[in-house]
């Protein structure tokens, strides 16, 4: 059986950790050359290559810093020189909130937020989309979020970053539909990553919250459930899906 | 490589044309075994022979999914034949009468809800209890575009798959703890009959609609079961009450 990617190339940023590692794992499965991007992280980022590697796949790691435009078009011009080309790009980094109201939250906790979560995904499908352009086509996932749709109290900066990405993310896909390029957004609810984990260690009501409450199918999701969504809709199985915000949340926005 | 749905049984309603016969064969290929339901036998009983003769296995059930009786003969005869029940798209519907809000006749409304959402509604009603039975399954309903967004000369067919995607949601909340998921698709104009006919009359819109289009294409039926097929299956595990849209970019205008 043919692998879906099979001589295909794929960014993925925050690819260190939790579903960026998870979606770079299942693009190497299914054949595609992976370039690992991360910037807070670089040891955990070298450790997702080794296991591509561990496991017959190609990768490369390249650190980043997504919401420097400098470093982003490094970033896509390192690839190109790596692997020739880039098919398929997971624009994933991104940080949390620290839980704070919205008449608490510092200005710097909002720029950092802002910057790296939504300034960051533009400045990637700014130069991504330039190289995909020349090869006449490609993919781009963006990583928003259930709440990226709905509100979450406390959580202003980050809530604010994610609706920015899905209309990003609608934007270019209307811009580019035309030419090739399809572009969509994954919105998780609450997953089990390091991230996660570290955020609700200090807010045990919230995780309560999130399995009686928030999520009706009464647990969190585990990151390669959100892998399993960004590849389908990188595939060719997805060709006439653009601009879409594909919620992976066990119901949460269904409610 | 293991087909993804060796040994499960998976129902289609409106399996003799465009979306329906799409899916049908997807999961076939996939290893499915097919409850193919449509009230046209004729086109039916062609889908159910096409997977025949792709080495899979299929049975014909004549079903009009507005009414119960045949509903439950439906998830009867899938059970009696296949022993089991693991996924159903629940596609059948139809356009009803073009015709504004204003000329839209109650003939007309009652025949489009009864098919389209009544429908939806009743095969869900019969088919959850039979996929409770070994606590997981996963269903599809077909909405629209039209779901999400208004329908100009359709009001009823809009409004049926507005519909849809409530129960949708609804059904999805109640059994998400007992390993069920439901989902719909949203596809955009289709080229499949009725797609190809929603706009016989009016030429002009059509080509008017599809220059609008971001890709400026009708879907083809194979994408939206790729997408069907992709929500059943076990890569989409906490994907549930979520309303897909396979629509080029058309909902993001």
């Amino acid at each position: 059986m043919v692998k879906l990617f099979e001589g295909k190339v794929a960014l993925v940023t925050g690819g260190s950790t939790g579903i960026g590692r998870a979606t770079a794992l299942a693009f190497a499965r299914e054949g595609a050359k992976i370039i690992i991007v991360n910037n807070s992280n670089v040891g955990k980022g070298k450790e997702t290559v080794s296991m591509i590697e561990r496991a017959g796949g190609e990768a490369a790691f390249i650190k980043t810093d997504v919401s420097n435009a400098g470093e982003v078009e490094a970033m896509v011009n390192k690839t190109v020189k790596t692997y020739k080309r880039l098919d398929c790009a997971f624009n994933n980094a991104g940080v949390g909130d620290v839980m704070a109201l919205t008449a608490d939250l510092t200005e710097e906790e909002w720029d950092r937020t802002i910057n790296i979560n939504l300034k960051g995904v533009w400045l990637c499908m700014k130069y991504e989309i330039k190289q995909m352009l020349k090869q006449g086509g490609g993919t781009i996932v963006n990583m928003s979020s259930a709440i990226g749709l709905v509100g979450l109290k406390g959580s202003p900066a980050y809530t604010a970053s994610k609706g920015g990405v899905i209309q990003l993310t609608r934007t270019a896909a209307l811009e580019y539909a035309r030419l090739g390029i399809r572009v969509n957004a994954v919105c998780p609810s609450f997953i089990a990553t390091l991230m996660n984990k570290r955020l609700l260690a200090n807010e045990p009501e919230l995780e309560k919250t999130i399995k009686t409450v928030l999520h009706p199918v009464g647990r969190l999701g585990e990151p390669e459930e959100v892998a399993e969504a960004v590849i389908w809709l990188c595939s060719d199985k997805a060709s006439f899906i653009t601009g879409h915000p594909m919620a992976v949340d066990g119901g949460y926005l269904a409610q | 490589m293991t087909k993804q749905f060796k040994g499960k049984v998976a129902i289609v309603t409106g399996a003799g044309m465009g979306i329906g016969r799409a899916t049908a064969l997807m999961f076939a290929s996939e290893g499915a075994k097919i409850v193919a339901a449509d009230i046209n036998i004729e086109k039916a009983q062609e889908t159910v022979s096409m997977i025949r003769n792709a080495g899979g296995e299929s049975l014909f059930v004549k079903t009009d999914v507005a009414k119960a009786a045949e509903v439950k003969a439906m998830v009867n005869k899938a059970i009696m034949v296949y022993g089991r029940l693991d996924c159903a798209c629940n596609n059948a519907g139809i356009i009803g009468e073009a015709g504004s809000t204003v000329d839209c006749t109650e003939e007309n409304w009652e025949r489009v809800m009864d098919v389209n959402l009544k429908g939806v509604w009743l095969c869900m009603k019969y088919e959850i209890p039979e996929i409770l039975r070994h606590n997981k399954g996963s269903i599809v309903n077909i909405a629209s575009v039209s779901a999400l967004v208004g329908g100009p000369g359709i009001p009823a067919y809009s409004a049926s798959k507005g519909g849809v995607i409530q129960l949708t949601r609804t059904a999805a909340l109640e059994f998400a703890r007992s390993g069920i998921r439901v989902n719909a698709v949203c596809p955009s104009l289709a080229r499949t009959p009725m797609g190809e006919g929603a706009y016989h009359a009016q030429p002009e819109v059509e080509k008017a609609r599809l220059e609008a289009h971001p890709m400026g294409r009708m879907v083809e039926p194979e994408e939206v079961a790729q997408a069907v097929v992709w929500l059943c299956s076990d890569a989409a595990s906490f994907v549930t009450g979520h309303i897909m849209a396979v629509d080029g970019g058309f909902l993001a205008q």
